[in-house]
């Protein structure tokens, strides 16, 4: 297929239609406009449905209907929209329908600005709504990526039945990159639970109301052994330079690329650097962080946050060697920044 | 022998857990027995709101979906969508409906989103022990407003049948109630129509219902049926406000 030029914003409306979705259910929010305008001109020319809808919390509700019809289906928004449809995503999660949504993020809190930001991790991976409940969390680093996550979001949705959340800076979402434009998805899964009227068949229910003790308990067991198969089968890490790593960075989406070229600097100049690069950031890539504990004297985390990923690199360190944090809001720091924030931590640590 | 009364088919005869005297049970039937005459029950899916109505899909023996509160209409909305053959109907009361979910319904109104509401009023939020609600009658007493809802305290009851029917999108749009075994038999013409106008793609339809609710009125069922007929068709006269169709 074609390679074309696309902004990260479109990369992920295509993809998402060549992953076989046809509805698109949202709310202009800046700085994910454009996947809702791009989807708005194409799903029409697939017979799909693209509907703006009246508010967030709207949208992420006729995603639930959508999805519990048996479609592929799909939202997005930014941080503040995100915090108006965690009441649906719960909702979502717990009456286990496969959907795809996307948080073109910016910074926060409050209105806070469109600037590059990754300070809605708490809120995509800790469950930003009400009860247990996790999703599956992918960051895509390019606008390649933005597309290829797409077609895995929503394949993953349909194989575990759980919305699944890909969290971009805004920054990747709004710039262009060549793209492979992939083959469109013809895999479909079987939906026996989907509400689509009885013809022949028992009615089905789709409900998250339990109000017997023992049955919200078991309802709980069964949502966490789902995510203890997720966790087993899906955490996912790109791993550069890390064989011998004594200083092992941890940092994702947009920024990753950036801390990438300051590695091969550090190198450079002699510190045995490596990098973690989570693409999975729900289940966390904790074991690959534990693949590196037999060289690294230094774990760096670096995110464009005041510092939230880390807590899960610690608690995947668990105390063997120490875990450091360098942060910035609102800016993707320069390589030289990060190079010197790296060898600063290396001098600290003696490993330069 | 001839049937001369049975469960409808699209009931699925389990017990009510509604308190006894309650409207609901009355309304679930109605639906129900339009659902059978029209031979629809295996092509509807029916969504419940929160409040004393979520447990319905324990009742329509058709495909269910339970809602967040007030958004059933987007979640029908979503579901309509995708399948565009299919009966959508909500069943939602006056909390749900006027107070948490008016952006919803609103919005599906003036899409005219092709889904049928029925829409409970029963002046009070049942489930959560009788508090106040956006229809609750100037002077009535709830748990929430002791001394009787004030207009300049608590503002005023919405119409909903009336806010609605302009809507271009609204092509049917009724008020009726079940105090009385002819106003039942009126509900149920209204409801048959709503779902008539959602089979003929003719847009948006929703079905006010005045209901009652003696647990928390702390009345009993006859006299609650009495307090409806004297206290809230006077503020809220029954009747159809939109038929685009003109039937």
């Amino acid at each position: 297929m074609a390679r074309v030029l696309m902004k990260g914003n479109e990369a992920l409306g295509e993809g998402a239609v060549i992953a076989g979705c046809r509805y698109f259910f949202g709310y202009p929010i800046t700085p994910q406009s454009e996947v809702a305008e791009y989807l708005a001109r194409r799903l029409p020319q697939v017979d799909g449905v693209f509907l703006q809808a009246e508010s967030e919390v709207a949208a992420i509700n006729m995603v639930y209907g959508g999805s519990a019809a048996g479609a592929r289906v799909m939202t997005g928004s930014s941080g503040p929209g995100l915090s108006l449809k965690q009441e649906g995503i719960s909702f979502i999660a717990e009456a286990e329908l496969p959907c795809v949504i996307a948080n073109i993020s910016r910074g926060g809190p409050g209105l806070g600005g469109i600037q590059p930001a990754q300070s809605d991790y708490f809120q995509s991976c800790k469950g930003g709504g009400h009860g247990d409940y996790r999703l599956i969390v992918l960051a895509p680093s390019s606008v390649q990526e933005m597309m290829d996550f797409a077609l895995l979001a929503f394949d993953l949705a349909d194989r575990y039945r759980t919305p699944v959340l890909i969290m971009s800076e805004g920054m990747l979402g709004q710039m262009m990159e060549p793209v492979q434009v992939r083959e469109p998805v013809t895999e479909r899964y079987e939906k026996p639970w989907a509400t689509t009227g009885c013809i022949n068949r028992e009615p089905n229910i789709v409900n998250t109301l339990h109000l017997l003790p023992t049955e919200l308990e078991d309802r709980n067991q069964h949502l966490f052994s789902k995510y203890a198969r997720i966790a087993a089968e899906e955490k996912r890490a790109e791993m550069v330079m890390t064989e011998d790593a004594e200083l092992v960075v941890v940092a994702y989406g947009l920024l990753s690329r950036v801390v990438k070229k300051a590695i091969t600097e550090v190198r450079a100049r002699g510190v045995k650097a490596g990098l973690i690069r989570p693409l999975t950031l729900w289940p966390f890539p904790d074991t690959h962080i534990q693949k590196c504990l037999d060289t690294a004297k230094l774990f760096l985390t670096i995110e464009i946050s005041m510092g939230q990923m880390v807590e899960d690199v610690k608690l995947a360190v668990n105390g063997r060697v120490p875990v450091e944090f360098y942060g910035r809001i609102g800016v993707i720091p320069s390589p030289q920044e990060i190079e010197r924030a790296i060898m600063a931590v290396a001098e600290r640590g003696g490993l330069a | 022998m001839k049937t001369v009364f049975k469960v409808p088919q699209s009931l699925t005869g389990k017990e009510w857990h509604y308190c006894p005297g309650c409207g609901h049970g009355i309304i679930h039937r109605l639906i129900a027995e339009c659902m059978d005459e029209l031979d629809v029950r295996e092509k509807t899916v029916g969504i419940c709101p929160v409040g004393c109505g979520v447990l319905a899909y324990e009742y329509f023996n058709c495909d269910m979906l339970e809602a967040a509160h007030g958004r059933a209409p987007a979640v029908g909305t979503g579901l309509k969508r995708v399948l565009k053959d299919r009966v959508i109907f909500t069943y939602q009361g006056d909390g749900d409906l006027a107070s948490i979910g008016m952006a919803e319904i609103v919005h599906a109104a003036s899409r005219g989103e092709k889904i049928s509401v029925f829409f409970i009023n029963n002046t009070v939020y049942g489930m959560t022990g009788g508090q106040m609600a956006p229809t609750t009658l100037l002077g009535q007493v709830t748990t929430t407003s002791p001394y009787g809802r004030d207009k300049d305290r608590e503002g005023y009851p919405i119409r909903i049948a009336e806010m609605l029917a302009p809507f271009e999108g609204a092509a049917y749009v009724a008020r009726v109630a079940i105090n009385t075994p002819a106003n039942a038999a009126r509900a149920k013409r209204a409801i048959k129509k709503a779902f008539e106008t959602q089979l003929n793609g003719a847009g948006f339809s929703l079905v006010e219902i005045l209901s009652t609710c003696p647990t928390n009125w702390g009345l009993s069922p006859v006299e609650a049926m009495q307090w409806l007929a004297d206290n809230m068709i006077p503020y809220y006269p029954l009747g159809v406000y939109k038929d685009k169709e003109g039937r």
